[in-house]
């Protein structure tokens, strides 16, 4: 079955993909391999997880405004996710996903990371505001 | 977030991608910070500079980027210094790197003085809106000059630069801009005092507005220094430097809170962070009149300082120290791994982070010491 939920546009555009979640902030500038599209911070609970082609689901971005160009970095490498979820985005991340072209979505009406299961299909609709999971 | 047509215009793509993409950044901050509209910004400074921090993301996304900023606009520090990165022991493979982001951001019509001290190049009138992202800038334009800025990232001040608006939220706000913790420092405070002073404050008020009371009125030099210091290991953005109404909560420090000095000897001393300005290099061509250096000595300042400083810096040049403008030991690879001595809590507060190095503080006095003595 698959549930909507509504939530607001931070950058445009449409992406589908598996999710993948975590309950911690990331950082993209050390945090992430920009050339292979994987976590590489040791100390994060999705250490050598490829994010290429998913559904990132994650509180916020921390650390480094260089953060944004690593994002656009992936996109260009054809690393990036194919959209994300934040709970409640910051600035490094909405610029760096306006820039790269990824759908952001945040704000949704439910909580993102208890609502969707890693491994789960989502569609992120960033041209009308809303996500749709199998659940 | 209220636009007007000619915003909207902009949003719809009518003045081409790279204008699109920066109007949906300022929107989506608009929304993520509550603002209500974009306002004009009188000028934009743009931190992520040194190929040292941006790389090769920054490099390909400044690669990609075409047009024109439209309003004044200056570059934070970048990895080297233009003319002297020889001796500053830069490799080619950097150099390369760095030129091509500088030539990018040129291209945009930017003026490539790489500064973090852009206020004496060109200074804001107060109560102007601007969009700067060095910190120690931010607070100083805040706090000594009276313009309005928030703490922007480099890719948010581009953004600005490229519209010529920001949104209007946090420090562009009056009803941010109050005081809110009053900081009484009654013992004498002096030079790199401040900078102490502001490594220690940073830390314990984050991000907080304090209104000080000094015993005698500090210098713009030393509330540059402060600044630097509270910006680094908190995020003050803005400060009060002249004894106010009280706040409701009061912080009492005492002169060993913020003794933190070390007499340890370092393997090269550098000055200037922020940048100096021509009577902090007055004050170091002083402490080196008739001296010669024993162990390297850099001091950094913007090149439109030392333009109008020539016979300041051939005198304390010709003590063997080194004067180098575009860059800092921050963000410069030309110090990573060495121990340094510094003058500047916020390079203090950098140095083990940024660059790996065993940093210490000395006073001004107590670094050149350290550079003439072995």
């Amino acid at each position: 079955m698959l549930q909507r939920i509504k939530g607001r546009i931070i950058s445009k555009g449409i992406g589908e993909g598996s999710a993948v979640v975590t309950h911690q902030p990331l950082s993209f500038l050390g945090g992430v391999d920009p050339k292979e599209g994987v976590i590489r911070d040791p100390k994060h609970e999705l250490y050598g997880t490829s994010i290429a082609g998913i559904v990132l689901t994650f509180p916020q971005g921390k650390g480094s405004t260089v953060g944004s160009y690593v994002m656009y970095q992936l996109k260009r490498n054809g690393k990036a996710p194919a959209a994300i979820i934040n709970v409640s985005s910051e600035t490094i991340v909405a610029i760096g996903a306006i820039i790269s072209n990824i759908p952001l979505i945040d704000r949704l009406e439910v909580d993102p990371i208890a609502a969707i299961k890693s491994g789960s299909q989502v569609l992120v609709n960033c041209v009308e505001g809303f996500i749709e999971v199998e659940t | 977030m209220h636009l007007n047509r000619n915003d909207e215009d902009v949003l719809a793509g009518e003045l081409g991608p790279v204008k699109q993409k920066a109007m949906e950044i300022l929107v989506a901050l608009g929304d993520i910070y509550g603002a209500e509209r974009l306002i004009p910004i009188e000028s934009a400074q743009i931190a992520g500079v040194s190929y040292k921090t941006i790389g090769d993301a920054g490099l390909e996304y400044l690669t990609d980027l075409t047009g024109s900023v439209v309003v004044p606009t200056m570059l934070n520090p970048m990895g080297m210094d233009r003319d002297k990165w020889r001796q500053m022991g830069i490799d080619e493979a950097f150099v390369e790197k760095q030129l091509a982001i500088i030539r990018r951001y040129e291209l945009l019509g930017i003026d490539a003085q790489c500064t973090c001290t852009p206020y004496y190049v060109n200074t804001p009138r107060k109560e102007a809106h601007l969009s700067w992202s060095e910190s120690s800038a931010v607070s100083y334009a805040n706090s000594v000059l009276g313009a309005r800025t928030n703490r922007e990232g480099g890719p948010s001040a581009l953004a600005a630069a490229l519209v010529g608006k920001t949104p209007d939220y946090g420090y562009h706000l009056d009803e941010n801009r109050v005081p809110d913790i009053s900081i009484n420092i009654d013992f004498p405070v002096a030079g790199a005092d401040f900078g102490a002073l502001g490594y220690v404050v940073g830390k314990i008020i984050n991000s907080r507005v304090p209104q000080f009371s000094f015993v005698t009125p500090p210098s713009d030099d030393e509330l540059k220094a402060l600044g630097a210091g509270m910006a680094a290991t908190g995020s003050v953005a803005l400060f009060y430097p002249e004894k106010g109404a009280m706040s409701s909560e009061i912080l009492e420090l005492d002169r060993s809170d913020v003794d933190i000095y070390s007499s340890s000897e370092p393997d090269v001393v550098v000055l200037g962070c922020p940048h100096c300005s021509s009577s902090e290099l007055t004050e170091i061509a002083r402490l080196l009149e008739g001296r010669t250096i024993a162990r390297p000595l850099w001091i950094c300042t913007s090149r439109f300082v030392a333009d109008r400083c020539s016979a300041l810096i051939s005198r304390i040049e010709a003590t063997g120290a080194r004067v180098i403008c575009d860059t800092c030991m921050i963000v410069s690879p030309a110090f990573e791994k060495l121990s340094m001595k510094v003058n500047s809590g916020k390079a203090l507060e950098y140095g083990p982070s940024l660059c790996n190095s065993h940093t210490v503080l000395g006073t001004t006095s107590s670094c050149v010491n350290s550079a003439c003595n072995t």
